[in-house]
Parts: structure tokens; sequence; C-alpha cells
């Protein structure tokens, strides 16, 4: 069986966009570092069992976010920006409270009232973690 | 409780490479039966012994309350069994062989036999050494449901078949079950088949019935989480999971027997639970299969 890297058959997502969004979160995490040298396209594809086009078009989406770079005869790196992993990271807060709040604004929750949930969870995180 | 058509108590068989262990097997009259396993697991092995055509050497099986082998002869009247190894008449038509059912069953359907042979895109006055693959299959399929068989055995019905054709078999074995009180058993190494018609399915590797259950409670017992798993954070063993893959601090889990207790208690250890997913049955066959081979190896 394969790593954290698996490709899932439930998930309706195109298969390149699952590699975008499991680079990304080696880099949120911090497990590959910025400037870090990532494999190429083709071990990937051989790895994943995909194929070399599809790891391609990931590699692509990822250049022209400034998330990966990739020079000819070097390989790919990640990009060379100080606080790249937490700027991830960020911004995927951010699509959890915009996603949070249009479904409160489909339930007629008011952003005061959301608030007010945001502080009930961490509440109950907090509680959890001194149990 | 509901009537079985298929009842495996303790079946044993041994040969000298391969042998069935302890086969307990039981499939309620009005469902379909699922048999799925790789090659070489035991598949076609169980579905000779249901048929009477190869003798245990221990245990009891009753077809529709026959006992086999004992009395395959007056259970196989209400049997429809089909497998790859049997043959048509090869210089004879499909309208020979569909006559030459029709005077053995009395229960053939003739008005049921011309609408297999339209929705099978077939043609009767054709010799059978004229027939591909796949019509062969179908003409086989066709001789074995115009009868009207309480229990229709199938082994591999949709192997080597392309999509279309496939469709079609699966469209008139769910069709059969329109008919409450008859029952299929087929087997398959397409899971995807299996996923789509099955009620129940059970699953064999290596002459033993790893698993036996219906579908839905089968598929959700099985998930993946995927864990984001901070430094100095260490993952717990826990019930339910067969396997664990961890690189950096992201990992992988499967669960066989999932519980959302199982999420909280990743969270509770500091892990972060990122997605939880269902598995595909080929996915879940393959992982069952590693596990099993595992345990075996330990």
């Amino acid at each position: 069986m394969r790593g954290p890297f698996t490709i899932s058959q439930t998930d309706k997502r195109p298969i390149y966009l699952q590699i975008m969004e499991q680079i990304i979160q080696r880099i949120a995490v911090g497990d590959w570092a910025e400037g870090q040298a990532i494999p190429s396209i083709r071990q990937l594809a051989v790895d994943r069992q995909v194929s070399v086009i599809t790891v391609k078009r990931a590699y692509l989406e990822l250049e022209r976010e400034g998330i990966i770079v990739t020079q000819h005869g070097k390989g790919s790196h990640v990009a060379s920006k100080p606080g790249l992993g937490a700027r991830l990271r960020e911004q995927e807060l951010r699509q959890h409270l915009e996603q949070a709040t249009r479904i409160a604004a489909m339930l007629g929750i008011r952003p005061r009232q959301l608030e007010a949930r945001l502080r009930e969870a961490g509440d109950r995180i907090a509680e959890k973690e001194t149990i | 409780m509901t009537d079985l058509a298929i009842e495996v108590k303790g079946v044993g068989k041994s040969y000298r490479f391969f042998s069935l262990d302890h086969i307990n097997l039981e499939v309620p009259e009005g469902e379909i039966m699922g048999l799925i396993g790789p090659n070489g697991a035991g598949k076609s092995t169980t579905i000779r012994i249901l048929m009477g055509l190869v003798h245990q050497d221990s245990g009891d099986v009753r077809v529709l309350g026959h006992r086999m082998p004992a009395a395959q002869v007056a259970a196989k009247w209400d049997i429809g069994f089909a497998s790859e190894d049997m043959r048509l008449y090869d210089g004879m038509t499909l309208a020979w062989h569909m006559a030459f059912i029709q005077s053995i069953y009395p229960a053939w359907n003739p008005a049921y036999a011309q609408l297999l042979l339209k929705r099978f895109g077939l043609r009767a006055e054709q010799k059978i050494k004229g027939l591909s693959h796949g019509q062969r299959v179908k003409a086989t399929l066709l001789l074995v449901l115009a009868r009207r068989p309480k229990l229709v055995v199938l082994d591999e019905p949709t192997t080597g078949l392309d999509p279309v054709a496939r469709h079609e078999i699966l469209r008139e074995l769910t069709d059969v079950m329109a008919d409450e009180g008859r029952t299929i058993l087929f087997s398959s190494h397409n899971t995807q088949d299996v996923e789509q018609i099955s009620d129940r399915i059970t699953f064999i590797d290596r002459g033993r019935i790893i698993d036996s259950m219906d579908r839905e409670t089968y598929l959700d017992r099985w998930r993946r989480l995927r864990l984001e798993v901070p430094l100095g954070v260490e993952l717990p063993a826990l019930p339910g999971v067969i396997c664990v893959r961890q690189e950096g601090r992201l990992a992988v889990a499967t669960a066989n027997a999932f519980v959302p207790g199982l999420a909280n208690a990743y969270e509770n250890s500091g892990a972060r639970v990122q997605r939880i997913e269902t598995m595909t049955l080929e996915e879940i066959f393959v992982a069952n299969v590693e596990h099993s081979r595992e345990e075996v190896r330990v």
C-alpha cells in the first residue's frame, strides 16, 4: 500500500487536483521546506501509478500559483519564499472561514452569532485538550 | 427468519497445493450474493462444491433445501449454472440449443427467451462457432435464464466482456430479481460489478472466507483517514485500524472497523484529522488482501 500520497477513488475531483492538494499540504505542514527539491514529474508519476501528463498538469498549476518552481535540467523546487508554508496555511484557514460563513448565511445565522459560535468551538476544543 | 437458498457449514476440501478451509456461507432467498477474491482464492472451487461438481471432504452443503452432492440431480431442476468452461456445440445454432434446453426443462419460457435474444442482440439462426466471446457468454446466460431457475449461479459472468456487454448482463441479472424469491450467486474479480448489483458480499482469499455480510455494512466499515501529525506527536495504535502509513507530518490510516470515535481518538492524541474518505470496493479489496497476507506472515 502507498504512503500519504494516496489517490482516492471515491474523491470525485480530477487526480491532478488531488496531487496539487497533497503537495500543498506537505509544504503547509513543513515537511517540504522553501527551496527544497521535490520529486521529478516522472518520479511522482511512477510512485503514484498515474500518467506523466496528470502530474505535469499539477506541477504547471502549482508553478502558476507561485508555489513551486521548475527549472529546465534542474528539476522542481518549492518556491524560495519565506513563510510560504504559513501562507498556505493562512489560505486554507480563509477557505474554511468563507465556507463556514456561507453555510451560516444559508441557515440564517448572523455574523455576530457566528462569532459567538466560533468562540464556543474554541472553548470545546480547549476543554477536550485539558481532559 | 428468511429461508436460505444456500447454506454451507464448515466445508473443507484439500488438494495438493490448495485447500478450502472451514467455509461457512449463507445466502438468503431473494438476494444477490457477490463472491469476490483474487485469482486462485477458491471462488470456483466453492461454486463447484455448491453445484455438486466437486465433493467436499467435510462439512454440510444445502442448496434450495437439497443436500449436496447427494441430492444434486433433484436440486438441478431449479438451479441455473453457467461457468467459463461450459461448452456449447460449435456446429449447432443457438436455436438448436434453445430447443434442446426447452425439451428438458418444462419451465422454459419461450417469450422470455425471445426477449433475451433481442436485448442481447443475438440471432438464433447463427451457429455457435461464429460467435464472439461476448456473444457466447450472452448465449449461455440466455439458456440459463430462460428456464427461470429459482437459483442462478454464475462463475465469472463478466470476465473478458466489453463495457456494453457487461451492462447488458448486469441489467438482466437485476431484472431476474424483480421476481421475489429468486436468488443469484455470482463470482467476479471485477469489484465494480459486485459493488453495483450485490446485496451481499463474500470476500474470499487463499481458501478462507475473510468477510461475508451485506454490502452497505461492509462498505461502511472501511474508511481512509488523512491525518496531520505535528512534531512530537505519536499516533496511537487503535483498534479497527489495519494500516498506518506515515511520511513526515502526514499520515494515512486505513480502518476496517470504522466508528466516529476513531477520529476523536486520533484528535485526542494531538493529531488533526484532515479528511475521512469512504473507499471503493476495489480499494477495500486491495487493502484487505494485503492485510490478510501480512497477518499470515506474522
